[in-house]
């Protein structure tokens, strides 16, 4: 595959910005994904999907509201709404495996690969930082490692999966990825941040 | 405003949008019943009060709900999944 050119502009590169006297904060990068997919069910077929895409990607994905699950592999999914999947990987050939497992009777399946960027944002503040952005509660508790929102920052649809204590990735529609990833760093603005 | 998806839990009202009125019932597509047509395209009672409508969760999870809502004083008394096969929602 010919390799896609990051949409995020030349002003995204590495680097330290905003108040970072004291240290960043934060730090945020692009993820590179080779496949993402959206996998979607019939209704009625919402947990035989996901049992099809977890024996695909080796994963625990259930259907339930908000639930997700990522592999060591780094191969990850999660729910983002009433029985549709993001899955994504760093392997390309993950779109065709899944879109292979998953049958006409069980449900559907989207490559998104080149319609999709993802940005993750770690560090100490990322719960301050995106809480500028999203009216969600970020907290450990309500947003448990590997669980995933769907929601909107004004008219950019961003789908968000908690990827580790401190760390998000955020899926954005690859034409607004240039204008959110300048929304994430003006909000990263105060709390000092770099980019990897 | 809250509005307390089922599949995604509360949400800011910003992210959802309004579909319409959810009492009409669309009349026999073969109908020539000229008012019954007028009824179901132009016509709305308007209630002060209780009203069943549809909504898509347009910045989320975009699924259709049926939300009853109060016109008076916008008080949520009931959301759920429009589809039918999902969980006793009203549409097919």
């Amino acid at each position: 595959m010919v390799e896609r050119a990051s949409p995020l502009g030349n002003d995204f590169r590495p680097g330290s910005y905003g108040d970072f006297a004291n240290g960043a904060d934060v730090a945020i990068s692009e993820v590179p994904k080779a496949a993402i997919v959206e996998a979607r069910a019939w209704p009625g077929k919402e947990n035989a999907l996901a049992g099809l895409v977890s024996s695909t990607c080796k994963l625990k994905l259930s259907a339930l509201p908000n639930s997700g699950a990522a592999n060591r592999e780094g191969v990850c999914a999660f729910n983002i709404g009433p029985g549709r999947f993001l899955v994504s990987g760093a392997r390309e050939a993950l779109a065709g495996d899944i879109a292979q497992a998953v049958d006409e009777e069980t449900g559907t399946v989207t490559d998104l690969s080149h319609g999709r960027t993802v940005l993750a944002i770690e560090g100490a503040k990322v719960e301050w930082v995106l809480a500028k952005l999203f009216a969600l509660d970020f907290s450990n508790n309500a947003f448990p490692i590997h669980a995933g929102r769907a929601t909107a920052h004004h008219d950019v649809f961003v789908q968000i999966q908690r990827r580790g204590e401190k760390r998000f990735e955020l899926y954005v529609f690859r034409s607004f990825a240039r204008a959110f990833a300048k929304s994430l760093r003006r909000a990263a603005q105060d709390v000092g941040y770099t980019i990897k | 405003m809250l509005i307390d998806c089922p599949h995604c839990g509360a949400r800011d009202l910003s992210e959802f949008s309004y579909q319409g009125d959810a009492t009409r019932t669309r009349p026999d597509p073969a109908s020539t019943d000229t008012k019954a047509w007028i009824d179901y395209v132009y016509n709305r009672p308007n209630p002060a009060g209780k009203h069943r409508e549809y909504w898509q969760h347009a910045g989320g999870c975009r699924a259709h709900l049926v939300i009853e809502r109060d016109t008076l004083n916008h008080e949520i008394r009931s959301v759920a999944l429009a589809r039918r096969d999902y969980n006793g929602g009203d549409a097919a």
